[in-house]
């Protein structure tokens, strides 16, 4: 029992603990409770409010951010399991040049959303889905990215904004 | 959720030691079932111990076969050169299941151990529910039930498992790696999991703290020809209704070989030795195809929500064996 408990105490677990998290090239040190998932960390510890909370349970793909360039959930990750990975949001998604990704571009072109609370999912899953190669035909867009609901229903345009980019080039186009 | 400690641990030992000398403690993968259950209060260990920095990612290949380390991803086993090239029905399995962002997250050994998607269960306000609470009985037998199986069940708990991969691994005789306090065993997949029987609760033979360390296919005959064909309620991004993990040697017109796992229907990924009976040795027919189908779903147990299922299932596998056998039979 004794024997246990100082395993436990060796092995650093903590119900809080300082976090430091790399986000969008910037390093923040944080104090988090172990529930603490990245995107509440996002949202509320660091006010990156671009990455939406929609169902928080991994189903709807709002909350869509890059760990070490791969999309994933922020809803299902834990803030504490990022240390020292490099996390990017919608915040710090830019075109080479700085200014706006033209996946942000093409979305405003093409009207690719209502009221726009998936967009910010909808694009960082798109740009990882352009670095994947996995944007060569609609029904690829559409397959790949069904991880993305948007409750406003606007796919259609969500595809040809996607495609557009992808057919000039992918991220690192001028469109 | 509920309070919890949470630790990252680099070493397989420290791991496996931990949790053995913890019955209130869990691993915690990436995350996508584990957490997934916390928020909903289905779960509630006191101690998470993070295994997503233990050096068990990655597949190699030797004269056994394929080994792939139980922290590899679903996207990384799918993009692996020998998947991609030679396993079709591992693949197609991966990239049908669940979307890019959580194929990203979900482990190999997560994958395997992913618990039931029954509503009844996944919701802690319904009182009865024998594999959340054993002896309460089962809500989904006497509710509404669709994502429910007909295969290894009863009226105990209709609770389906819910793994395409699982699915393919069975028909391919894959084996998973252990390791706990006392060692490393092998098990093959297909005695890894549990009827839900007498204890639905139960689910596999996996002790607690033992941690899965990977998992082996053996190599397949150079002419085996293999697919998986996944229906479901939506196109994409659900789970499967019924699927069918299909292995097939064909000789000229002859069915050497046969290996068949379902999906969708089983408390446990199913392996249909009943329908791979029938078709060995057989000439590749349609006639052949449906009558290893009814093999297959004989002793089904349904309710009125799943009773569809007995029909869709041997649908499902016909067509996966008229596809996997390259004939419009
Ligand atoms: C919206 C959604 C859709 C999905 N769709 C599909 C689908 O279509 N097809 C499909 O097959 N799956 C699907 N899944 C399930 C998903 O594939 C699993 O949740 C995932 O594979 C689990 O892996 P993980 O690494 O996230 O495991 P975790 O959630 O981290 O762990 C799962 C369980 O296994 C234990 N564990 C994890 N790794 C090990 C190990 N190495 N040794 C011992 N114990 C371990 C944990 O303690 C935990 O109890 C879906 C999930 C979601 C949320
Ligand atoms: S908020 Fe993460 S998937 Fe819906
Ligand atoms: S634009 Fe409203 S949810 Fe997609």
């Amino acid at each position: 029992m004794a024997e246990a408990l100082s395993q436990r105490r060796a092995a650093g677990f903590a119900p809080e603990a300082p976090v430091e998290l790399h986000v969008n090239g910037r390093r923040h040190r944080l104090h988090l409770d172990a529930r603490v998932t990245l995107l509440d960390a996002l949202r509320d510890s660091l006010g990156l409010t671009g990455t939406k909370k929609g169902c928080d349970q991994g189903t709807c793909g709002a909350c869509t951010v890059h760990a070490d360039g791969r999309r994933v959930l922020s809803c299902l990750t834990l803030a504490a399991q990022c240390e020292g990975r490099e996390v990017t949001t919608i915040e710090g998604l830019t075109a080479p040049d700085g200014g706006p990704h033209p996946l942000q571009e093409s979305f405003v072109r093409h009207d690719a959303f209502q009221c726009g609370y998936c967009t910010p999912g909808q694009i960082m899953s798109a740009a990882a889905l352009l670095e994947e190669g996995r944007a060569d035909s609609d029904e690829d867009v559409r397959e790949f990215m069904s991880g993305n609901l948007c409750r406003c229903g606007a796919y259609t345009n969500i595809v040809a904004a996607v495609r557009d980019v992808a057919a000039a080039g992918g991220a690192d186009a001028s469109v | 959720m509920l309070p919890f400690e949470y630790a990252r641990v680099t070493g397989v030992d420290e791991a496996v030691n931990l949790l053995a000398a913890d019955p209130s403690a869990s691993y915690l993968a990436g995350g996508t079932t584990q957490l997934d259950l916390m928020k909903d209060g289905v779960l509630g260990p006191e101690r998470l111990v993070d295994i997503t920095r233990l050096p068990l990612r990655g597949v190699t290949r030797d004269a056994d076969g394929l080994h792939i380390g139980a922290l590899t991803t679903m996207e990384e086993l799918a993009a692996d050169p020998v998947v991609a090239g030679e396993l079709p029905v591992v693949r197609e399995a991966l990239l049908l299941g669940a979307s890019a962002q959580l194929r990203n997250m979900a482990t190999i050994g997560g994958n395997l151990l992913q618990r039931a998607r029954c509503r009844y269960f996944r919701d802690p306000t319904v009182p009865d529910c024998n594999k959340r609470e054993p002896g309460s009985g089962c809500a989904a037998v006497r509710n509404t039930a669709r994502m429910h199986a007909i295969l290894g069940v009863s009226e105990r708990c209709i609770a389906l498992h819910a793994s395409d991969l699982a699915v393919a691994l069975v028909a391919l005789d894959a084996v998973v790696r252990l390791h706990g306090t006392s060692g490393s065993r092998s098990v093959p997949l297909t005695q890894f999991y549990r009827e839900a029987g007498t204890s639905p609760d139960v689910e596999n033979v996996l002790l607690h703290g033992e941690l899965i360390t990977g998992v082996t296919i053996p190599p397949l005959p150079a002419e085996a020809a293999t697919g998986y064909l996944k229906v479901r309620d939506r196109a994409s991004y659900e789970f499967a209704l019924a699927s069918a993990a299909v292995v097939l040697v064909m000789r000229d017109d002859v069915i050497a070989q046969a290996r068949v796992g379902l999906g969708g229907i089983g408390s446990k990924p199913w392996r249909s030795l009943e329908a791979e009976q029938v078709l060995t040795g057989a000439a590749a027919s349609g006639e052949i195809f449906r009558e290893a189908a009814a093999a297959a779903v004989q002793g089904a147990w349904t309710v009125p929500g799943t009773a569809f299922k007995v029909e869709l299932a041997q649908r499902t596998l016909v067509r996966a064996l008229r596809n996997v056998s390259g004939g419009a039979r």
